[in-house]
């Protein structure tokens, strides 16, 4: 039969069987990947969507520290209890400044990508401390050490935005300058606050969310 | 050609860097589900991080995971793919120190990565969280895994290449490629560094790798395992030589489309995801052909499944295979995935996975391959079959458990009521879990105790004996060009 001798070159070649494996696992991908990095609506901000600002930044960086996204996605379908749940779903222009995704994968708490405004910043502090002292049932873990630590303790909010700012971030060197002085005295749950905070409210709905549960 | 008819005195497999690579596996497969059961402790009383922030869950379950794949679940397959490669190309390993040096750097990876993610140096992408320092380095210990893989397969006295080396090739190739991609990052700091990849396309990027890590890595680099070593252990020929090269090219071709399944209904285009959920389906063929492959090669050596635990190990954990893969494709439905997606739904497939197939497999493999490595019996074949009741309790439990969480969160998230207002607070659902929690503590601490067990069998096999000197097999020439 021809196609097992064809495959009998192949398992008798390990030149012939690297390549063949290298070539038919990579078409996937590059079908699926490739006319994605190139599609501008990806990354095409929406009309509100701005850079972090550089205590909003640090605060990112702890969520990722503290792996918050084990537990909490920041990604709403457009299915309608979802909506009605946590607010408008999410459009792919709020998400262009977001580096890594952090969209997750588990909800053992709620979503939070519109949890920006729901809550006061002390209602924040104190839950992010002691989770049980407002939510009796939480499981959440506390987090009592955001209070103990500066903001900008590693002193690197500047490497950080320069980084970004290397990736097309519009970050003026005016701002990247004055970050350290606008986190002094800033602890570290000051920041995250300031993160959850300006989640999810760059989206201003419009008409067309009359329909935004449809899909 | 490259065969020679006389073998050199002085040439023996090098098995030393096997038995190493197969008691770090054990060591990493008893702390990595270790830190499994203690963050499952915390879902039940979450002040179990004592307010320490090494202890606190979301580090912790990023060190589970980690060590689970990297150390447990790598170190199993380079031991295997090392022991495996000399015994079907009948030779020792090529470049023997750099296999040394590829294992224990590996190990002392592997243990400052944990120790990195505990201190809080995590870049944020799903299997994926270690910093680029360490990206690199696995980078370059993966290519030495390469070289010393493909360099003992180019020097074979065996003309074909048998077809454990394809899998355990392409887990090479593919989470070589898979890793350097979705790894790519602008460095901030030592250990800050922030993605090449941006949102939605950063998404797309992080499924490709996520999905197909279990795809080459879980499924694939396993599959190769179950290839050389079912086989062996059952004494019987592959039974259908054929159906393992179509299911080989099919899994390799359509695993990697699937990815963005994990994105259903999210902010990445729709045709992506439609297409990611059609091939999702076709992957139940190669899946399902590669798992009856393995089912039909034991047929006829049934008697065997009596008294050996080894190879009682090795059937159950086809048969996990066979379920988790038909599992994944219906979740990969967008209307079933409506319900299943996060939730423990999710954790439940991921482990009818983890546990099912990846460990038992591994059991299996190392409960054949640690006595014969010595020359000796199993220290106890008893507490062998003790370990087979506990896995199997322990994997059926923690499904259930997580069925059970799954289906009522995705049920109850979206449950409205005759006006379409939400009919549960999000806190009334969770409030719901915890004897689901406990179920699945119980559960992973039965798991857990079987390892702890294997591993106190193993070590007592292995302990005061020197590894066995063996001698690649003469081969005539005849055999060679047939």
């Amino acid at each position: 039969m021809n196609g097992l001798q064809l495959h009998k070159k192949l398992e008798e070649n390990s030149a012939l069987l690297i390549f063949g494996i290298l070539f038919v696992s990579s078409i996937g991908g590059l079908v699926q990947i490739l006319p994605s990095l190139f599609q501008e609506s990806l990354s095409t901000p929406t009309a509100n969507t701005r850079v972090y600002s550089p205590a909003e930044l640090i605060g990112r960086d702890i969520y990722i520290r503290e792996a918050c996204s084990v537990c909490h996605s920041q990604q709403i379908r457009p299915l309608l209890a979802e909506v009605e749940r946590y607010g408008p779903y999410s459009r792919a222009g709020e998400f262009v400044y977001d580096r890594p995704f952090l969209w997750g994968s588990k909800r053992t708490g709620p979503d939070l990508h519109r949890v920006g405004g729901k809550y006061s910043d002390i209602w924040h502090r104190v839950h992010l401390l002691n989770p049980r002292d407002v939510v009796p049932n939480s499981i959440m873990p506390a987090y009592p050490w955001l209070a103990d630590r500066a903001a900008n303790a590693g002193d690197d909010i500047q490497a950080r935005m320069r980084a970004l700012q290397r990736l097309g971030h519009p970050y003026d060197d005016a701002a990247i300058e004055a970050a350290p002085a606008a986190l002094a005295n800033m602890l570290e749950v000051d920041a995250l606050i300031a993160y959850l905070q300006v989640l999810g409210t760059a989206y201003v709905p419009d008409d067309s969310d009359e329909h935004g549960a449809e899909h | 050609m490259m065969s020679s008819k006389e073998i050199p005195e002085d040439e023996y497999y090098h098995d030393s860097v096997v038995r190493f690579l197969v008691m770090c596996s054990l060591v990493w497969a008893v702390l990595g589900m270790a830190a499994g059961v203690y963050v499952a402790a915390e879902l039940v009383w979450p002040d179990l991080g004592f307010n320490q922030p090494w202890l606190s869950y979301g580090r912790v379950r990023t060190l589970h995971t980690n060590g689970i794949i990297f150390g447990f679940g790598v170190s199993a397959l380079m031991a295997t793919a090392f022991y495996s490669v000399q015994r079907t190309c009948h030779v020792p390993l090529r470049l023997p120190r750099l296999a040394w040096f590829t294992a224990v750097a590996w190990q002392l990876g592997v243990l400052a990565g944990g120790i990195s993610l505990l201190a809080g140096i995590n870049a944020g992408k799903e299997y994926a969280e270690l910093e680029w320092p360490f990206d690199i380095a696995i980078t370059l210990l993966w290519i030495y895994f390469g070289i010393v893989f493909f360099a003992t397969i180019a020097n074979r006295r065996i003309k074909p290449i048998y077809v454990s080396n394809w899998f355990y090739g392409a887990l090479i190739i593919v989470i070589a490629m898979l890793h350097v991609v979705n790894s790519l990052a602008m460095p901030a700091t030592l250990f800050k560094s922030y993605s090449l990849y941006a949102g939605s396309q950063d998404a797309i990027v992080q499924w490709w790798y996520g999905h197909n890590a279990v795809g080459f890595l879980l499924t694939g680099g396993f599959l190769g395992m179950m290839y050389y070593f079912l086989p062996k252990h059952a004494d019987r020929p592959i039974w259908s030589y054929r159906l393992s090269i179509v299911a080989f090219w099919a899994f390799t071709y359509s695993y990697i489309w699937a990815g963005p399944h994990h994105l259903h209904y999210s902010s990445i285009p729709d045709w992506v995801q439609n297409l990611a959920m059609v091939m999702s389906l076709i992957l139940l063929a190669p899946s399902w052909a590669t798992m009856v492959n393995g089912i039909m090669t034991v047929s006829g050596a049934w008697q065997k499944l009596r008294t050996d635990p080894a190879l009682k190990f090795i059937v159950l954990s086809l048969a996990f295979y066979g379920l988790a893969t038909f599992e994944g494709p219906m979740m990969a439905i967008k209307s079933v995935n409506v319900v299943s997606h996060f939730t423990d739904w999710t954790i439940g497939h991921v482990h009818s996975g983890a546990l099912g197939w990846n460990a038992l497999i591994t059991f299996g493999t190392f409960y054949f391959l640690v006595p014969r490595l010595v020359g000796a019996e199993l220290y106890s074949v008893r507490l062998a079959n003790i370990h087979f009741w506990m896995a199997l309790a322990g994997t059926m439990l923690y499904i259930l458990a997580m069925w059970g969480a799954g289906v009522s969160q995705g049920l109850l998230w979206l449950s409205l009521d005759q006006i379409g207002e939400l009919t549960f607070s999000f806190k009334d659902i969770m409030a719901s879990m915890p004897p689901y929690y406990l179920l699945r503590l119980v559960a992973g601490l039965i798991f857990l105790s079987g390892a702890v067990l294997m591993t106190f069998n193993l070590m007592m096999t292995v302990k005061g004996r020197a590894t066995v000197r063996i001698r690649p097999p003469a081969v005539s020439t005849s055999a060679v060009q047939s």
